[in-house]
C-alpha cells in the first residue's frame, strides 16, 4: 500500500488509474449549489469495489447532499465531471445505477405504518423476487438482524436501533453491490451503535462497497478503509486513518495546575506553549518522545515549578480534523 | 422485463401498500364517510319538509327530496375520500420510504398510481356504503336501467380518478398533514355550492355562476338524470369534460412535482 497522501482535492496531473473500471464509485468535480448556497466545491472520489470508504465532516459539511446525489436522489450541478456508479454513468442511465445500490438514509426509510414484515415483503415485490423467494429472503434477513419476535409488529413501534436494522435489512432485499449508508449510528445508543459497526464490517464480506458518512471520527477509524473528511464542500484530506493521523506532526502534552501563580510562572517558562487560562492547562506540542518530555521538564525544574499533572496526548483522527479544519477556516 | 409490465407490477405493489394501509388504519377512511352521511340525515329527516317545498313549484313531498338529494351527496362522499387521499399523499411524502423508493430501479411514477388507484377503490367503497344508507332510508332510482347504471358508476370512477389526481398534487405541495388537509378544503366545499341541495334556479342571481361554473353541478345533474330519469341535456358532456380536464391537470401537476428534484 502507498502511504501517498492527497492533501488537496486538485489532482496533480491528469492521472486516471489503470484500475478506474474495477472502482465502484468514482466522481470527478462533484459539484452542487442550490441558489447561491454552495454546498460541494468540487469533490473528487475514486472508491474501489469491496471496500468502507467514510465521508467525515461535521453537520452541514454536504455529506447527504454528495449520497444523495451519488443515489440518484438529487441531480448534481451540471458543471460537475463524470460520475460513475457501479460502471454506470449517473447522468444518462439512473436507472442502471439504483439497480446496483442500496441506500439507508439518515432519517429511517422504512415504512412506519406496516410491520416489519410486510416492509421486507414490500422490498421482495419491488426487487421483483417471486413470492417464494421474497418468503425466504425476507425471513432470512429479517433473522441475520435479530428482528424475528418483532416481524409482526407496526415499523413505527420500533425503537430507534431496530428501525436502523430494518432499514438496512430492507437495504439488502435487492443484494445491491453499493451500500449507502448516511450516518447509520446517529442517534443510537453505544451497545446499538456497535452492533451496526458489526453489520457494516459483515456487509463487506460478501464483496459489497460501503460508502458511509459520520460525523464521528472514532467510527470512521473503527470502520473504514479509507476516509475523506469534507470540509466546507470539499475533501480537505483523504486517505487510510494512519495516513491521515501523520498529517499532524506529533501529539501534544497538557500541563494542569491548580494554583494559578504556578500555572502563570510555567506559562513564562515555556513560552511556546498553548495557555488555557480558564482550566490552568498549557498545550505544547511534542512527539511524547523521551527526550522532549524531559527537556519540558527540565525547563519546569529550573524554574521550580510542578505541575499538577501531565498527560502525553498522541493524535487521533480527532487532531487531525480540528487541524485541518482550522486551517481552512484560517484561509 | 418490459417497461409496461414493469409499470402494472410495480404499481400493484404501491396499490397493495396503499390499501394495506387503509385496512389497517381505517378510521381515516371511516371518519371522512361521516360528514356525508351525517349530512345525508340531516337534510332528509331534520330540513327535509322545508327543503322538499323548494322542488317541483312546491308538491314534493320528503321521499321526493331524498331523491333530489342522494346524487349529490354521492359525489360529496368522493369529495370527502379524497382529502383522505391529499393527507395520505402529504404523510407519506415526509417518510424516509419514498426517498428509498426514489433510489431504487422501480417504475417511477408507480408511487402516484398506487395512491391514486388505491383513493379511487377507496371512493367507489364509500360511494357504495353512502348508498346503502340511502337506499335504506328510502331512496329509489326510476327507470334506470342497465346501460344507466353502468353510465352512473363510469362517471362516479372518473369522477373520482379526476378529483383524486388534483388531491394528490395537494398532497404533494402540502408540508404537512395540516396543510394538506386544509388545501383540500375545496373537494368539501364545492359540493355546499352546488346544486347538490337545493337547485340552481333556487339560488338568487349573483351566486348561479358560483354554483354553475364547478365541477360538482354538471356531475350531479348527470348522475341524477341517470339515476331518476330528469333532463341530463349538455350536463353530460360539461361533467366529462370536467372531469378529463382535471385529471389531466391533476396527473401533469402531481409527476411534474413528484419527479423534481428532491432537496
Amino acid at each position: 500500500m502507498g502511504s501517498f497522501v492527497m492533501l488537496t482535492t486538485s489532482r496533480a496531473d491528469g492521472r486516471q488509474p489503470s484500475t478506474a473500471t474495477s472502482a465502484a464509485i468514482s466522481a470527478t468535480n462533484l459539484r452542487k449549489s442550490y441558489g447561491d448556497k454552495l454546498v460541494l466545491d468540487g469533490i473528487d472520489l475514486h472508491i474501489p469495489a469491496g471496500s468502507i470508504f467514510a465521508l467525515l465532516g461535521p453537520n452541514g459539511a454536504g455529506k447527504t447532499t454528495a449520497v444523495k446525489i451519488l443515489s440518484t436522489l438529487v441531480s448534481p450541478d451540471a458543471a460537475s465531471g463524470d460520475i460513475r456508479i457501479a460502471g454506470h454513468d449517473l447522468a444518462t442511465d439512473p436507472q442502471a445505477v439504483r439497480a446496483a445500490i442500496g441506500v439507508t438514509g439518515q432519517f429511517s426509510a422504512v415504512d412506519g405504518l406496516i410491520t416489519g414484515e410486510e416492509n421486507m415483503l414490500l422490498m421482495a415485490d419491488l426487487h421483483h423476487l417471486s413470492r417464494r423467494e421474497g418468503r425466504r429472503t425476507a425471513a432470512r434477513l429479517l433473522e441475520r438482524f435479530d428482528l424475528v419476535d418483532a416481524a409482526k409488529k407496526p415499523a413505527s413501534t420500533y425503537s430507534g436501533g431496530m428501525k436502523r436494522r430494518l432499514d438496512i435489512a430492507m437495504t439488502l432485499v435487492g443484494d445491491p453491490r453499493i451500500i449507502f449508508l448516511d450516518e447509520p449510528t446517529t442517534g443510537l445508543d453505544p451497545r446499538s451503535r456497535h452492533t451496526m459497526w458489526g453489520i457494516i464490517r459483515e456487509l463487506v464480506t460478501g464483496g459489497v462497497t460501503v460508502f458511509l458518512t459520520t460525523q464521528y471520527l472514532e467510527e470512521a477509524d473503527e470502520l473504514a478503509d479509507r476516509i475523506a473528511v469534507l470540509h466546507n464542500g470539499r475533501i480537505a484530506a483523504e486517505g487510510t486513518a494512519a495516513q491521515l493521523k501523520r498529517l499532524v506532526p506529533g501529539g501534544h502534552v497538557r500541563l494542569r495546575f491548580t494554583d494559578p501563580a504556578a500555572y502563570r510562572s510555567a506559562a513564562m517558562a515555556l513560552p511556546e506553549a498553548g495557555r488555557d487560562d480558564e482550566s490552568l492547562t498549557l498545550q505544547l506540542p511534542s512527539d511524547g518522545s523521551q527526550r522532549e518530555l524531559r527537556s519540558i521538564l527540565d525547563r519546569l525544574d529550573s524554574a521550580g515549578i510542578e505541575a499538577d499533572e501531565l498527560t502525553v496526548h498522541t493524535p487521533d483522527l480527532d487532531d487531525v480534523f480540528f487541524a485541518l479544519t482550522a486551517q481552512e477556516t484560517a484561509r | 422485463m418490459s417497461s409496461l409490465s414493469l409499470a402494472l407490477r410495480d404499481s400493484s405493489t404501491m396499490l397493495r401498500r396503499n390499501l394495506l394501509h387503509a385496512r389497517r388504519y381505517p378510521s381515516l377512511t371511516l371518519n371522512l364517510l361521516l360528514t356525508p352521511v351525517m349530512l345525508l340525515l340531516l337534510f332528509v329527516y331534520v330540513f327535509g319538509d322545508v327543503m322538499s317545498a323548494g322542488i317541483g313549484g312546491g308538491g314534493a313531498d320528503r321521499s321526493a327530496y331524498i331523491a333530489y338529494l342522494v346524487p349529490g351527496i354521492l359525489l360529496m362522499t368522493i369529495g370527502g375520500t379524497v382529502v383522505g387521499t391529499a393527507v395520505s399523499v402529504s404523510n407519506d411524502m415526509t417518510e424516509g420510504i419514498v426517498a428509498r423508493f426514489r433510489t431504487m430501479a422501480i417504475h417511477r411514477g408507480s408511487v402516484l398510481v398506487g395512491h391514486v388507484v388505491g383513493s379511487v377503490l377507496q371512493s367507489v367503497m364509500s360511494v357504495v356504503l353512502v348508498g346503502a344508507v340511502a337506499v335504506a332510508i328510502g331512496f329509489r332510482s326510476k327507470d334506470a336501467g342497465p346501460l344507466e347504471w353502468l353510465a352512473a358508476f363510469g362517471l362516479l370512477v372518473l369522477f373520482a380518478t379526476a378529483l383524486t389526481w388534483i388531491a394528490v398534487g395537494m398532497g404533494l405541495v402540502s408540508p404537512n398533514a395540516e396543510a394538506a388537509s386544509n388545501n383540500a378544503l375545496p373537494m368539501i366545499l364545492l359540493p355546499l355550492l352546488s346544486s347538490a341541495f337545493v337547485p340552481v334556479d333556487a339560488m338568487p342571481g349573483w351566486f348561479r355562476p358560483v354554483a354553475e361554473y364547478q365541477p360538482f353541478t354538471p356531475a350531479i345533474e348527470t348522475l341524477r338524470g341517470l339515476l331518476l330519469g330528469t333532463r341530463i341535456g349538455h350536463n353530460g358532456w360539461l361533467a366529462v369534460a370536467w372531469c378529463v380536464g382535471l385529471a389531466v391537470l391533476g396527473y401533469a401537476w402531481s409527476t411534474s412535482t413528484f419527479h423534481r428534484d428532491g432537496k
